[in-house]
């Protein structure tokens, strides 16, 4: 079988987030036929549960479709479906790079936003042919005219023939479908010569092992075909090439270039197929891998501890499991005086954070601790020594520190001109630097700002969304360090240093944050049978205090009528109660006041 | 029909039904009509007779009527119910037989009734001698209205009484406190029992004071269906804080040893020698049955307890919950029955019973406790018990106990 290159469009779909973009991924799945709408489950291609849940993609998704278009003939779509969060950037760039165009879907009542334009910047970066889809034409707060406009003069792409049309309801896919034909180029590349292909994702599969997701740029590639991953060096043979049907792998001979499948070989390890190597052949390499390979390396550390400490060696095989699907997720072991044994994870972004802990907590079935996530702190020791912290436990001596930096990130902030003020006081809180403002019509504005990472990770996205009542849209990227002044923060509960409490914080905002952390910590350590004092340090230096009173009755009343089983109860409760607390010291701490740095800002 | 060979056994007669609901009340009882009360009582009189077939290998030592307000009963209702009993069961003739009582349901007449029947030991629920305090209960008398049946009782001759008291009452000071306590030990009961006063969830003081007990407010439309018109108008005050309600806890048992009233369990205090028999039988785990609706029983570590659900009760009330005590559970009840006494638990009695020492067991806990003085061991007499300040915080050592 032998598809003409001419027949290929390789294309993604790019959106911020709730624009609409799995919704339309959906439809035109439905419209080809690809699945009938019986088949259907709503958002095909969101296939993991908490993708579902939470409405977005985390993990990069392709499928095969075939159109019969309006001229007779019939095309070949493969659409790749690409995360669309900033915590997933990398990956949304490798999946760009498989494909030859992006469809961009703008809401039609919202208009372009900050995440409307990171990834339009990105898609043209990959020098992609950017197709204006306007969705949502049915709400009545749809204004398309101005959104047309907005496209225009925001980003500068033609958007006056855009199709307008409800996702939705299904209504002119159509014409989203006969625009691919026009709009997004066919591949092109050499099927003659030496195998060239771009891994945009991978997932691990218990049965055949590692399954590599690819766009052929140059050559062929076919069962039996020895490769190698040139970035790892490592070598397969080739145990079966595909490309992807509506949730399922239909294997082929042979897939050339332009074209998108999987191909499995056997592989154990995720790491050796990581996403962004070129794969070719191995006994006739190509000259030099395609660009863009890079390793990812996480931006927030937390430490995750298993609740019932006996759960250990189940959450580090469960962690085991998710790194075969996630090779950006990072994880060593590490123990804690409070906690115990655990794992020291690295993460792409506070979503991908919370996205493994609650995978954990569902897939895994795990109760788990999460310590304060922390940004990775360069230190400058005054031995000309330079150490990257991931944990605050490990901070040297202070008298060791010639100076320490932060991660800084390029931030920009759409939100309606009404909010301009409360949101630049938020980022005044946060030690932002003001760069810039753009207008992008009279109600709406761009603000640049550069903000200190660490600054960003704890509850700024919450913060942001309820002091511009939902309106505002955040993106960012890192920019790369500066040197700030910086202080671990520790917390004593009866006098002892609980290690997993400890936090780096700027040292202008650390008396700040140690009074609203005792009083948080107040609150969640319940009253014992004696008086505890909580203080925060830095140093030896004693910042703020509170003290939690002793516990002083707690006697069970009647005995009703001989029914014991019901005191059992009680005390049941109450002995469930001291499970979920860790002992430090002889104090007992629940858990959830380990997740309470987390959420200081909340009233 | 009384017989030396047979196996002790106390018996728990539950009346489910009041004149109208206290506000703090999650008891099994509910507000009823004569016509209710009537029906329930024959279809627990076939109980008693069907089950006492089945218990003829035991002697009744004590039995106790609770509720709910057992005083609701006629004279004749409550003697053929203890007729049943005695037609049924094997019983002692030195049996403790104890009914509860509330003031303002009763008068002279009825209470000989009470006595000719066979009942020997009265529990008043009083709560307290202010009648303020006694108005935001939603209790149904006045102090005046106890005092006339107390004397009453004494006069027909029950010389074996209960007060029930309650502290940290809405409203209530220590004064007042201090005040119900002289005013009601100067009656010379034999027994006293003093609570704290506890917010119990799907109670009307639950919606108004919450779990941390902080609400303050005028509870019209949140307890006005309670009852009475007049009184459930009334606004109700603030809880007493923490200190008062520690002072008054304190103050309780000074006084209470000043009149000479011991402690011989957590809320329990008594002359010597009355004690309550029956409520002892559930603290040292003996063997106990438990007769109408949701009633509980032990019996040889099996435990079991009546449907909750009246139709479902007055449709089939053979059918009951059961659960066999194993090892464990039966060591856990020993720990958390018994040192709610102020006597404890003897460790011979333990090691006699387990074949194992309560240290081999529960060595960490009860070395950890003694030290931070919160359990006390008497090497001389082997026993384990809560010290003074153990008492206040019981449950939180108690629930340690659970292995």
């Amino acid at each position: 079988m032998h598809i003409d290159q001419s027949k290929i469009r390789n294309f993604c779909i790019i959106a911020h987030i709730d624009h609409g973009k799995s919704t339309l991924a959906d439809r035109i799945i439905e419209k080809t036929g690809t699945l009938t709408s019986r088949e259907m489950q709503a958002q095909v291609l969101d296939n993991m549960e908490l993708e579902r849940e939470r409405g977005i993609t985390i993990k990069s998704q392709a499928v095969r479709i075939v159109y019969k278009a309006k001229d007779g003939e019939e095309y070949i779509y493969n659409l790749i479906d690409t995360p669309g969060h900033v915590d997933f950037n990398y990956e949304v760039s490798r999946s760009l790079a498989a494909c030859d165009g992006a469809i961009l879907v703008v809401d039609a009542a919202q208009g372009v936003e900050a995440q409307t334009l990171a990834n339009v910047y990105l898609a043209l970066d990959h020098d992609l042919d950017v197709m204006p889809v306007i969705n949502k034409i049915d709400l009545p707060s749809a204004d398309p005219d101005r959104v047309v406009s907005e496209i225009e003069d925001v980003i500068g792409i033609e958007a006056e023939d855009a199709p307008r049309i409800s996702a939705k309801n299904g209504l002119n896919i159509e014409d989203v479908l006969e625009q691919i034909i026009v709009k997004i180029p066919a591949p092109t590349g050499d099927e003659n010569a030496p195998l060239k292909a771009l891994i945009f994702d991978s997932v691990y599969d218990p049965y055949k092992g590692v399954i590599v997701f690819f766009r052929v740029r140059e050559g062929r590639i076919a069962k039996g075909t020895k490769v190698r991953m040139m970035a790892t060096g490592a070598e397969f043979e080739t145990v079966e090439v595909g490309y992807f049907g509506a949730g399922q792998y239909i294997p082929c001979d042979e897939l050339s270039a332009g074209m998108v499948g999987y191909m499995t070989a056997s592989i154990k390890n995720l790491k050796e197929t990581r996403v962004g190597d070129t794969i070719t052949d191995a006994e006739n390499p190509c000259a030099e891998a395609l660009p863009g390979y890079k390793k990812v390396n996480p931006m927030v550390y937390c430490g995750l501890y298993p609740a019932d400490g006996a759960k250990y060696p189940d959450l580090r095989d469960a962690l085991e499991k998710l790194q075969l699907n996630d090779a950006s997720l990072y994880y060593e072991p590490e123990t804690s005086v409070a906690l115990g044994f655990g794992f020291r994870c690295g993460f792409l972004g506070l979503l991908h954070l919370e996205i493994i802990q609650e995978r954990l907590e569902r897939e895994y079935n795990l109760d788990l601790v999460t310590t304060a996530p922390s940004v990775v702190y360069r230190i400058h020791k005054t031995n000309g020594e330079m150490i990257e912290l991931t944990n605050p436990s490990n901070m040297p001596d202070p008298s060791e520190i010639e100076y320490m930096e932060e991660p800084i990130v390029s931030a920009e902030i759409m939100v309606t001109t009404d909010f301009i003020g409360p949101i630049m006081d938020l980022c005044q809180e946060r030690r932002g630097v003001y760069l810039g403002m753009e207008y992008i019509e009279t109600t709406r504005a761009l603000m640049k700002y550069e903000l200190p990472l660490n600054e960003i990770i704890y509850d700024f996205f919450d913060a942001l969304k309820s002091r511009s009542r939902g309106y505002a849209s955040f993106d960012y990227e890192l920019k790369g360090y500066e040197r700030s002044e910086l202080c671990k923060l520790d917390i004593l509960v009866n006098r002892e240093n609980v290690d997993a409490l400890s936090f780096i914080v700027f040292e202008g905002s650390a008396y700040e944050r140690g009074r609203k952390m005792c009083e948080k910590l107040k609150e969640e350590i319940p009253r014992q049978l004696f008086e505890i004092p909580i203080q925060a340090a830095i140093g030896s230096k004693i910042i703020a205090r509170e003290t939690v009173r002793a516990m002083r009755k707690d006697v069970l009343a009647k005995c009703y009528g001989g029914d014991i089983s019901r005191k059992r109860k009680l005390l049941e409760k109450q002995k469930e109660g001291k499970k979920r607390m860790r002992q430090v010291g002889n104090v007992e701490i629940p858990q959830k006041a380990f997740m309470s740095v987390l959420k200081l800002d909340e009233k | 029909m009384a017989d030396k060979n047979k196996r002790p056994l106390g018996l728990y007669l539950h009346f489910p039904f009041c004149v109208r609901k206290c506000r703090y009340c999650d008891f099994l009882s509910f507000p009823s009509d004569e016509v209710g009360r009537e029906i329930y009582l024959e279809r627990l009189k076939e109980e008693i007779k069907a089950r006492g077939a089945a218990y003829q290998d035991y002697n009744i030592e004590t039995l106790f009527i609770g509720g709910g307000t057992p005083s609701l009963m006629t004279g004749q209702q409550l003697t053929e119910l203890l007729d049943t009993v005695r037609a049924s069961f094997h019983v002692s003739p030195v049996g403790e037989w104890t009914m509860e009582c509330n003031p303002g349901t009763t008068d002279a007449e009825t209470l000989r009734i009470y006595r000719n029947a066979g009942i020997n030991r009265l529990s008043f629920g009083l709560q307290s001698m202010n009648d303020e305090e006694l108005k935001y209960l939603g209790r149904i008398h006045t102090a005046k209205q106890f005092a006339e049946n107390y004397q009453a009782a004494r006069r027909v001759g029950f010389e074996n009484i209960n007060i029930d008291l309650m502290s940290a009452l809405p409203g209530q000071t220590t004064a007042s406190w201090l005040d119900t306590l002289n005013k009601a030990a100067a009656f010379e009961p034999e027994h006293l029992s003093a609570y704290s006063l506890i917010i119990e969830e799907g109670t009307p003081f639950w919606d108004l004071y919450g779990e941390d007990r902080s609400g303050e407010a005028d509870v019209d439309g949140i307890i006005a269906d309670g009852g009475a018109g007049q009184q459930g108008k009334a606004a109700i005050p603030a809880l007493p804080d923490e200190d008062s309600e520690r002072q008054m806890y304190h103050l309780t048992k000074r006084i209470l040893a000043e009149k000479g009233y011991e402690r011989y369990e957590i809320s329990n205090y008594a002359r010597k020698g009355f004690e309550c028999r029956h409520n002892l039988i559930y603290w040292q785990r003996k063997d106990y049955l438990g007769l109408g609706l949701g009633a509980a029983s032990m019996v040889g570590n099996r435990r079991f307890s009546n449907v909750s659900d009246m139709t479902s009760y007055m449709h089939d009330w053979s059918y009951c919950q059961e659960e066999i005590l194993d090892r464990k559970a039966q060591i856990e009840e020993t720990m958390f029955l018994g040192l709610r006494c102020t006597a404890g638990v003897s460790d011979r009695v333990f090691t006699e019973k387990f074949g194992q020492s309560m240290m081999d067991i529960y060595g960490d806990i009860i070395r950890k406790y003694i030290s931070e003085g919160f359990l006390v061991f008497h090497p001389s007499e082997g026993r384990l018990a809560f010290s003074e300040a153990g008492t206040d915080i019981s449950n939180w050592i108690l629930s340690d106990f659970l292995l």
